[in-house]
């Protein structure tokens, strides 16, 4: 089977189950009744848009309404509590900006420092630097993100004073995101969400380019006459890099989704708080919409990840028996 | 060989013959050492990795605090007690200056450290004749621990104490009847400890009228709160030290103080120190272990609820994931074909829900509407996706050795499917499936903590906690009362790390060949 037609069929799949997750959520909010808001002042405009969504008719109606609008319209409902009277993708779109500002910044920092703390342990395996490294892993990746967050809004924000303890907001920073009030405000948001990523990420490098250290091509490498540093830039890096590649690309597209506790502990307002307040005050056009946004990403970046296994090295493909 | 045909036998009579082991049974001979078994060898294996088992013994120090960390504390679950708030750690056993001792920080203003420092010397003027500024530093009510040099600052002066969050709350006013005054009074005499001290003349010329429901204003001030003495004039803090406080207790017409001011025919307001009052009520000092919380729950056995809440749901979950898994993975890995081409599909859509949109929906439909509890919910919900990692596992064991040799050799004996299944073929995945369990536990208590964190299961209520419910409430008092975020985080932050490492531990001991490559 060639490669076009394999991306085509997990595509297809993908699809497939896109749909029928979307088809259960709704049914499942639909069921419940949802309790219809006040009237607001635009009462009018609210019962015609309410007729139009077809809220009292039988479910399967009211899907195959929600269908069609999002084909046609690209529709996905209203907002009723959060934006009141908004559609709810562009509540959706008008929350990323915070959301994929915050994880760039932080995949800017952790992906390098990971990749380099990663070949530095490997290379010095089980001398000192690399059980410093080994426990400060383990540390970062028990201890829960809440607890980072909290320990440096406590010594760099509260006791330290160097930055502001939530994240300003954008009218406060001037109305420009890269500002400079901006971005000191974001430091510390960016810094607790990266010491989980650079923790998994020096894990993985370090087990990979170990397992790559000791393998027979290294030592064909260094008979043929290169140095030990040619040997791990030119063989090993490369190998050792096949799974990590597709992990970096699957956190590149995490960035859409964005992480709710860190934006709840510093105030920002991404998606993720957007997610947690549809849940809250159950506003469920936006929580539907919400819900298949984080499963669209969940979805395309394991496809994503498969793919990219594929293209690094041909032998793998992955769903494949 | 090239005789072998002229070989001739030599006839050898019968009776030359006899048997060798005509009275022994056949049996091989036995072994010399003892037999290691697959699961001795792998708990010898876990035993020379030293970090697990020192986090095995951290689990077990930790699930032994669960169960009996309520009978360490004199605090109930669902005490709360208002007054006593946000109070600091305190342990008066081991009461090191500076630690542990109930206090915290604060800078006092000249007019509020008098206040403060009334409260000790109040503590020792029961009879009306007046106290001093020594006396109040000794008092054992005294409600500053220490206090640092005068500084000014903007203006004002300042100095820096170390105040103690318990007898800061002083003295208060309380309506009771006679009755309970009399039972007071009796258990005054019993104990020999003060609770009622001398009411004071609110109503009189030297009590502020905003300052009649404070009983900490024992003493004569006027209207800006600054004391003042015989003759009305205002005193400093240096006048303080140097003279002490005038008390303003009410008095009845011989000049006698007064414990009581008769509100009607059966009413009394009396005005006592609440501390040693709490003694009277409860039976034992004020002395939250790890400070109390917002709501004045002590938090020692808030967090041991919230402990035992993690295990027993981590539990609970890894067991069921563990069973469902199993059984789904054996069924789909053992029929292949068809089986497993549809299990495959199923398990590949639930694990396209993302976790929290599972956890809404049980929420939204099971536990709001009341059909489960939030611990049953979310046991629930963790179990609608959970299982999937087990069952793949499992599965990928079932092909692995489903077409071995010795699973021939058994079906042929005539053993029926479920004896291969599960008496042929799962002991062989068992130690992967052992360590996937494990591995889920402290998976299932971050999420757990991180979901009622966020607070979309809430578990706080007078009888269950969770430490991420605890967290999650104190998020507020971060920068001012960081002890009731300190312990709840450092406890989940123990819990994680020790079960990663035992999980870890586990892992390279049921599975040697992996070690290494993951950690």
């Amino acid at each position: 089977m060639s490669t076009f037609k394999y991306v085509l069929k997990r595509i297809g799949l993908m699809l497939v189950t896109a749909f029928i997750i979307m088809t259960i959520c709704f049914v499942l909010i639909k069921l419940l009744e949802p309790e219809l808001p006040m009237m607001g002042n635009q009462a009018e405009a609210e019962r015609a848009r309410r007729e139009a969504l077809g809220w009292n008719k039988p479910i399967m109606v009211q899907y195959a309404i929600y269908l069609k609008n999002i084909f046609t319209k690209w529709d996905w409902g209203t907002s009723w509590k959060i934006d009141y009277f908004q559609p709810a993708a562009s509540v959706i779109i008008k929350r990323l900006p915070p959301t994929v500002i915050i994880n760039s910044l932080e995949l800017l920092i952790s992906i390098p420092v990971g990749i380099i703390l990663g070949v530095f342990a490997a290379i010095k395996k089980n001398k000192w630097q690399d059980h410093l490294i080994s426990i400060i892993i383990m540390l970062f990746i028990s201890v829960p993100v809440f607890v980072y967050a909290f320990l440096l809004q406590y010594l760099l924000g509260f006791k330290l004073g160097w930055f502001p303890l939530i994240m300003s907001s954008l009218y406060d920073a001037g109305g420009k995101w890269f500002s400079k009030v901006m971005l000191k405000s974001m430091v510390l948001p960016v810094l607790s969400l990266s010491f989980g990523s650079i923790a998994g990420l020096t894990r993985m490098t370090r087990a990979e380019l170990t397992e790559a250290l000791t393998s027979d091509y290294m030592l064909l490498a260094r008979t043929k006459g290169l140095t030990k540093s040619q040997a791990i830039s030119r063989h090993a890096m490369k190998n050792a890099m096949v799974p990590i590649l597709p992990r970096i690309l699957g956190m590149i597209l995490g960035i859409l989704g964005g992480a709710m506790l860190t934006e709840t502990i510093f105030g920002i307002n991404g998606i993720g708080k957007l997610y947690l307040q549809s849940i809250t005050t159950l506003d469920y056009d936006v929580f539907m919409a919400t819900s298949m946004f984080y499963c669209i990403i969940g979805l395309a970046s394991t496809i994503v990840i498969d793919l990219s296994y594929g293209f690094l090295d041909p032998r793998i493909r992955m769903g494949e028996r | 060989m090239a005789d072998i045909k002229n070989f001739v036998i030599p006839d050898i009579p019968a009776s030359k013959f006899r048997l060798v082991q005509k009275d022994a049974d056949i049996h091989d001979v036995k072994f010399e050492t003892k037999p290691v078994g697959f699961f001795k060898d792998a708990w010898r294996r876990f035993c020379k990795n030293k970090s697990s088992v020192v986090a095995a013994i951290i689990i077990a120090c930790l699930l032994l605090f669960a169960f009996i960390g309520p009978f360490i504390t004199k605090y109930e679950m669902s005490e709360a007690n208002g007054t006593y708030a946000k109070c600091r750690p305190i342990n008066r056993a081991l009461n090191i200056n500076g630690f542990w001792d109930g206090g915290y920080n604060k800078k006092l203003n000249d007019k509020y450290l008098i206040y403060i420092m009334g409260i000790g010397m109040g503590a020792e003027d029961t009879e009306g004749e007046g106290c001093q500024w020594s006396d109040g530093i000794e008092s054992q009510y005294g409600a500053i621990i220490s206090i640092g040099d005068e500084y000014s600052a903007e203006g004002n002066t300042y100095r820096d104490a170390r105040v103690d969050s318990y007898m800061e709350m002083g003295f208060q006013y309380l309506s009771l009847t006679e009755d309970q005054y009399n039972d007071i009074k009796a258990w005054e005499a019993e104990s020999g400890i003060r609770a009622i001290y001398p009411m004071i003349n609110i109503y009189g010329e030297w009590c502020d009228e905003y300052n009649r429901d404070d009983a900490n204003y024992w003493y004569r001030h006027n209207a800006k709160q600054w004391p003042v003495n015989e003759k009305g004039k205002k005193m400093e803090v240096a006048d303080v030290m140097e003279n002490g406080l005038i008390d303003n207790y009410l008095r009845d017409g011989d000049g006698n103080i007064m414990d009581y001011m008769q509100r009607d025919s059966n009413m009394r307001t009396v005005r006592v120190l609440y501390y040693n009052y709490y003694q009277y009520r409860n039976g034992h000092a004020p002395e939250f272990l790890l400070g109390a919380d917002p709501t004045g729950y002590d938090i020692l056995v808030r967090i041991a609820s919230g402990l035992r809440l993690s295990f027993l749901l981590s539990i609970a979950v890894s067991l069921v994931n563990f069973l469902v898994g199993t059984i789904y993975g054996a069924i789909e890995g053992y029929y292949g074909g068809a089986v497993d081409l549809i299990g495959e599909r199923i398990s590949d859509i639930i694990s396209g829900i993302p976790f929290i949109v599972s956890c809404v929906l049980v929420k939204l439909h099971m536990v709001n509407t009341g059909k489960m509890s939030a611990f049953g919910g979310l046991v629930f919900a963790y179990f609608l996706t959970g299982w999937i990692g087990q069952a793949y596992l499992v599965r990928t064991q079932f092909y692995r050795f489903k077409n071995q040799e010795y699973i021939l050799a058994a079906r042929t004996l005539g053993a029926k499917d479920g004896r291969l299944m599960f008496k042929h073929i799962l002991p062989n995945a068992l130690g992967t499936i052992v360590t996937a369990c494990a591995l889920d536990i402290p998976s299932v208590i971050l999420s757990e903590s991180t979901l009622s964190f966020l607070g979309i299961y809430n578990f706080n209520s007078r009888t269950l906690t969770s430490l991420g419910t605890m967290l999650g409430d104190g998020q507020g008092y971060l920068s001012t009362y960081p002890h009731i975020i300190l312990f709840p985080a450092l406890a989940i932050s123990l819990l994680m790390i020790s079960f990663n490492l035992f999980g870890n531990g586990l892992r390279d001991a049921f599975n040697p060949t992996l070690r290494g490559g993951e950690d």
